[in-house]
């Protein structure tokens, strides 16, 4: 027999049943009993029990002998230049070990800069200047976390202040230069353009209406309660770097620190344990890691670094802050025919975007949404202002929130604009059912959507036109209730090689899963989870494929010795990229099962059917093996001249992105004499393909809603004119708790992705892109016979105050 | 963030702490609830060389009638106030009050006496003691004195007390017949300091207002009464004019900066509002409601 | 700088460390009695991250200085399943899937055990105000609220049983 290369089986072979678009359906599927726990089923979490007891294992709870604690001293200022610092005081201190300044760094093979994933550069420690508030200045290295703090009050800089650029218009005028370290001397840093200038032209002329609105969408912070940290664990004997480190990503990281550091990359070995959510804040490379690393390194001692809430807030990367110019052209029949949009975006003091796409603005071009125009042209220009460098994604793909907030505000203005009820005139300028495939006119290929089935169903859930009554009632009272709506289309999954890579490295993910003689089975993926669930979700993927019971089978992410390469967890890509490759190696180890089981049974392969946990003769089911039984002979009765064991590696790099949507209906009530507005009731319905466990979707669901309330009437970065952070805290960066989160309303469509090998598409982000704008436009619904078009997030009381006071509304 | 190095003296009685503090002088500085005290060490914006902490002292947790007035011990905790039966049936203002302040695990270990004594004009017990017209008891080396609230709060987290003494109780008017009380607190978050909040405390007299006392918290560089917007309703029959006539009152009295919370339009605008609001409740209660 | 004597007990354990006056309780449990279970989220007392029970009231032990717990019953997310058997609290945790990433959770349940205590039967408003203290950052509450709802049925049938 000839010896069976798992490795070469082709993926097309694999993936049974792609490509065909399915009808939505809002019925879960589940093909598995439930003592295999296959997809479908509300299986509860098995990495619960250890969180549940206080027996997680995140980066502050890793202690090693001898270990060493940084501490790091930043800049009180947002511009300014270094003319000296003075450590001497602090290395004098008992328990001093070391300072570690830039020009330590820049001996060091200059490791005082740093290549961003945007190819961009950005300072570790800086030697001239320092360019934002709370930049890294220099790194104190003590025997405690108490001497380490005490230390760095007695690090003594001389700081020759600059003019702070804040204001990213301001930057534009070149008068204050951000990065003199640039041959070029200007803060403009890219402009990029998607979509058809022309024809979009040409479409706004023959428009019979345009609106337009401008929009800014703030500086916000994910703070994932766990903030950022690292124990790095330089063996000289070994000449081996072992670290741990809150990561994301920790395959790429380490790839990273081998091309930055010169260090062999089988020489260093990232570790990620359990993750205190990540939400795309764990992405990046900052500083502190490279420091943190660098001081490891120096002393031949472990050296751990563990953020404070505030140096998270003030110092790493933020997300969004684009400033949008957008307009929207509609025919004589109120049909959308186009979108133009001019976008700034804010970068700070570098472009270090966590965005995995060639494109500098991400997957922002995805902005014609959920409805069908002729045309759209996109422009975005990056800018450098005084503030941290960043951004990234906040719970998103990278850019897809602005772009949808930008669209369904638009769609809103439209709709009210023409005198149509915002839900009829969205149902009616959706992509049908019938146009996917649906080529955009930005380019992408959407893989699948039935927009209407997921409003038509919020609206049923909600009741809408009995709210849309009492809305008239009510106003005839004088009372401001509104309704909002947002019909989104996320694109997730990054993504196709052709246009996603990080470093060049491109986005596939990975899965390798070896089956034990007794039938348990080891999985291991590239793919890092931060609370998703990974570890019950994947376990349940292969269970459906294999039989195997899901209970019985370990998952297993994070270490770099270990898992096989992956580019990491974000963009809602860990299903499509990594719950691929677990079908896809599943399938593997299936087909060289099924030839054991041939072996086993004496018959031809041919002769076989799978059913659930077994292959059997066809029409036959009292003649077939278990894949416990297969599993066994793969070891111990494997056909002569076949490979022993079962086990398989797949590496996925998927075709195309995928398309969740949803509808989502908020209904808000406002407070005339304080401008405080409550969120009555909203109703989300999500539609992200199959559904491997519906209850941990409707928690990614939850959080996601709650992250994009925040953003919506809460958080925001806010600095003053000299640069310096007024939001660096949790007393006024503020988390929504219980009491603002509201009481969380699901439902769900289900239209499976028609080229992942599982129909699914992802979901922890698409609540975060969709409910913003549910919000602001409940608000403007609530305002707008008052004259209001508009109202920027966070949509905070003193703003509606104001609006409900310029409008000549008091209580 | 990790507090700069300190003597810590734990003192088992109140004389002890005093000699401490006698001894001591100015590098001491009094520990009750710690809840702003230790973020502000945290932060080091606070750098006390010397600790005294007075949470042995049980002898300063009580909450009860006394005669004519509700007296309560200094260190007793916030959320002992919400668990108080005579808090809950007589003194509306006050439970009010307790329920919002911070969030409910600082109301743990938080104290009355040290909101108050703090003198910052975001906590919220000034206001409410200032609505009250409550007395603050002071023990120093040359024994106790009792102190006036409308005298109490000198400045920014600056009160009347002398270096060498520390606040032992609060004593809280019994209310009369017809009274009522409340406090309306605007925040951006649950537990947040107020954006404004107001604390009315009224007695009627049929549809007349007989006295009135309203306290404010947030809008002002030191906690304040607003005592023309009382003026607005004492003695005059309540109606809605005279109750926004009050609110106007507080609105163009009070003196708030402009920072994250709002613009000093909008927050006299709704200290307006707040006052309007806690004399609605307040008269309802005075007339039997809760 | 002055060090103390402290004794308290731990989880029912007693236990005498010497610490240094401003070491905060929370790096006390952590770090000097190695029980990792309570974290630290941030440094203003907003998070609720490292909400431990001081003398069976929760308190946020990053603004507690160990040598004040001095006598104290301190009681922390390790010790909450007796005798190996989880907590109804942290079966309804696990049931309603009421956490995600872990990293608030210890903090919650330690919140939500003292307030069923306190208000056996509750109103999810009064959940949602009962845990207003603890910041999560994953989950969106809801089902954190719906798994204290469990365990304070739980708990009312155990109670109603014996």
């Amino acid at each position: 027999m000839p010896q069976l290369d798992d490795r070469k089986e082709h993926h097309s072979e694999l993936a049974d049943g792609v490509s065909a678009q399915v009808p939505t359906t809002d019925e879960v599927q589940i093909k598995t009993p439930e003592n295999i726990g296959g997809m479908g089923h509300r299986k509860k979490r098995k990495e619960d029990p250890r969180f549940l007891q206080g027996k997680g294992n995140y980066v502050d709870d890793v202690k090693l002998p001898g270990m060493l604690y940084m501490d790091i001293v930043r800049s009180p200022y947002a511009h300014a230049k270094i003319n000296s610092i003075d450590a001497s005081a602090a290395l004098e201190m008992d328990g001093v070990l070391a300072v570690i300044t830039g020009e330590d760094l820049k001996a060091a093979g200059d490791l005082h800069w740093m290549p961003t994933l945007m190819s961009d550069t950005q300072m570790v420690l800086p030697i001239d200047k320092v360019v934002y508030y709370a930049q890294e200045v220099c790194a104190v290295i003590a025997t405690s976390r108490y001497i380490a703090a005490d230390a760095i009050e007695q690090v003594f800089v001389d700081y020759e202040p600059l003019d702070a650029v804040v204001d990213p218009f301001e930057a534009l005028k070149d008068n204050v230069i951000v990065r003199e370290d640039k041959e070029e001397k200007t803060n403009h840093i890219w402009h990029w353009e998607a979509g058809d200038k022309a024809e979009t032209d040409a479409v706004f002329n023959d428009a019979a209406t345009v609106v337009k609105e401008k929009m800014y969408i703030p500086r916000i912070h994910v703070s994932s309660i766990e903030t950022c940290g690292m124990v790095a664990n330089y063996n000289k004997a070994r000449e081996h770097m072992q670290i741990y480190m809150t990561s994301q990503a920790p395959h790429a990281h380490r790839t990273v620190f081998a091309l930055v550091s010169g260090l062999p990359e089988h020489k260093i070995q990232i570790i990620s344990p359990d993750i205190g959510g990540g939400f795309g804040g764990k992405v990046p490379v900052y500083p502190g890691y490279v420091i943190c690393a660098v001081a490891s390194l120096v002393t031949g001692k472990p050296v751990k670094w563990i953020e404070d809430r505030s140096e998270n807030l003030q110092a790493d990367s933020f997300a969004r802050d684009y400033h949008i110019e957008a307009e929207m052209a509609a025919d004589k029949d109120g049909k959308i025919t186009g979108l133009r949009v001019k976008t700034l975006s804010d970068c700070g003091a570098a472009d270090a975007a966590a965005n995995p796409s060639k494109f500098p603005a991400g997957l922002y071009s995805i902005c014609t949404g959920s409805y069908d125009m002729k045309a759209a042209h996109v422009e975005v220009d990056g800018v450098y202002t005084t503030k941290p460098p960043g951004g990234v994604a906040y719970r998103c793909s990278f850019r897809v929130t602005e772009a949808v907030h930008m669209v369904e505000r638009m769609t809103e203005i439209m709709a009210h604009e023409l005198g149509e009820d915002a839900a009829d005139y969205r149902l009616r300028n959706f992509i049908q059912p019938d146009q996917f495939p649906y080529k955009s006119p930005t380019g992408w290929e959407y893989d699948s959507g039935n927009y209407e089935a997921a409003l038509k169903k919020a609206m049923d859930m909600i009741d809408y036109r009995a709210l849309r009554e009492e809305q008239k009632e009510k106003r005839a009272k004088g009372e401001l209730m509104g309704i909002g709506i947002s019909s989104f289309t996320e694109v997730v999954g990054a993504g196709p090689s052709k246009d996603y890579d990080i470093l060049g490295i491109k986005m596939f993910d990975s899965a390798e899963i070896r089956i034990h003689p007794t039938g348990k089975a080891m999985a291991r993926f590239g793919t890092k989870s931060q609370g998703q669930g990974h570890e019950t979700t994947y376990a349940q993927i292969v269970a459906e494929e294999l039989g195997l019971p899901a209970d019985d089978i370990e998952v297993e992410e994070g270490d770099t010795d270990t898992a096989p390469y992956g580019l990491g967890t974000y963009a809602s890509r860990s299903t499509p990229t990594a719950g691929a490759a677990a079908v896809m190696a599943s399938r593997k180890i299936k087909a060289k099962a099924k030839k054991i089981a041939a072996h086993l049974l004496e018959v031809g392969v041919d002769d076989l059917e799978w059913n659930i946990d077994r292959f059997q003769v066809k029409g036959s089911s009292d003649q077939a093996k278990t894949i416990q039984e297969i599993a066994f002979a793969a070891y111990t009765n494997h056909p002569q001249g076949m490979e022993a064991g079962l086990e398989a590696v797949d590496y996925y790099d998927p075709p195309n992105l995928t398309f969740p949507f949803g509808s989502y209906i908020c209904v808000v009530d406002i407070d005339k004499g304080t401008g405080e507005v409550k969120i009555r009731r909203f109703v989300a319905v999500d539609d992200c393909g199959h559904i491997i466990n519906p209850l941990i979707v409707e928690g990614q669901i939850h959080g996601g809603l709650t992250m994009g309330l925040a953003p919506a009437m809460y958080e925001e970065i806010v600095y003053d004119e000299n640069g310096q952070n007024l939001t660096g805290t949790l007393a006024d960066y503020l988390l929504p708790t219980a009491v603002e989160s509201p009481k969380w309303e699901l439902g769900k469509t289900i239209t499976p992705s028609p080229h992942h090998p599982i129909g699914a598409k992802g979901v922890g982000e698409s609540p975060t892109v969709g409910a913003p704008p549910a919000i602001a436009n409940a608000v403007v619904d609530a305002l707008w016979h008052l004259g209001v078009r508009h109202v920027d997030i966070p949509i905070t009381p003193p703003k509606v105050w104001k609006l409900l006071r310029d409008n000549g509304v008091t209580d | 963030m990790i507090p700069a190095a300190f003597d810590y003296h734990s003192p088992q009685s109140l004389d002890e702490a005093l000699s401490l503090l006698k001894q001591h002088g100015g590098d001491a500085k009094i520990l009750a609830g710690g809840q702003s005290l230790i973020p502000a060490m945290r932060f080091r914006l606070a750098v006390p060389a010397i600790l005294i902490d007075i949470n042995r002292l049980d002898d300063l947790r009580y909450v009860e009638e006394r005669g004519d007035h509700l007296a309560i011990g200094a260190m007793t905790r916030e959320h002992s106030l919400e668990d108080s039966s005579a808090v809950r049936s007589s003194y509306a203002l006050l439970y009010d009050t307790a329920v919002v302040v911070a969030d409910p695990l600082v109301r743990n270990q938080a104290t009355v006496g040290g909101n108050i004594a703090h003198a910052d004009p975001a906590n919220d017990h000034p206001a409410t003691m200032l609505a009250y017209g409550a007395t603050v008891v002071a023990k120093g080396p040359n024994g106790e004195r009792t102190i006036g609230i409308d005298d109490f709060f000198t400045g920014l987290f600056e009160n009347a007390m002398t270096d060498d003494e520390i606040l032992t109780e609060i004593r809280i008017p019994k209310p009369a017949a017809h009274t009522g009380g409340a406090y309306t607190k605007l925040e951006r978050k649950v537990g947040d300091y107020a954006i404004s909040a107001a604390a009315v405390q009224l007695r009627l007299d049929g549809d007349t207002v007989a006295a009135a006392r309203i306290g404010l918290t947030n809008v002002s560089p030191v906690p304040m009464r607003a005592k023309a917007a009382e003026a607005e309703l004492v003695g005059k029959s309540i109606s809605d004019a005279v109750i926004e006539a009050a609110g106007k009152a507080a609105a163009a009295e009070c003196d708030p900066s402009p920072d994250l919370r709002g613009g000093v339009d909008y927050k006299r605008d709704v200290t307006r509002v707040m006052v309007k609001r806690s004399i609605q409740k307040a008269v309802a209660r005075a007339k039997g409601g809760k | 700088m002055s060090e103390h004597e402290v004794t308290l007990t731990i989880n029912g354990e007693s236990v005498t460390r010497s610490v240094e006056a401003r070491t905060l309780l929370v790096h006390f449990i952590r770090e000097d009695l190695s029980l990792t279970g309570t974290h630290i989220g941030c440094d203003t007392t907003s998070c609720g991250a490292c909400t431990v029970l001081m003398n069976g009231k929760p308190v946020k032990s990053c603004t507690v200085f160990a040598v004040q717990a001095e006598g104290a019953a301190v009681e922390t997310i390790e010790g909450v399943a007796a005798g190996g058997e989880l907590h109804p609290l942290q079966e309804g945790f696990w049931e309603k899937h009421g956490l995600q990433c872990g990293y608030c959770t210890p903090g919650m349940i330690m919140t939500a055990k003292n307030f069923l205590a306190q208000n056996p039967n509750p109103t999810e408003d009064e959940i949602r105000r009962g845990i207003s203290g603890n910041l999560c950052r994953c989950t969106g509450y809801n089902k954190i609220v719906e798994a204290i709802q469990y365990a304070a049925e739980k708990l009312q049938a155990d109670a109603g049983g014996e």
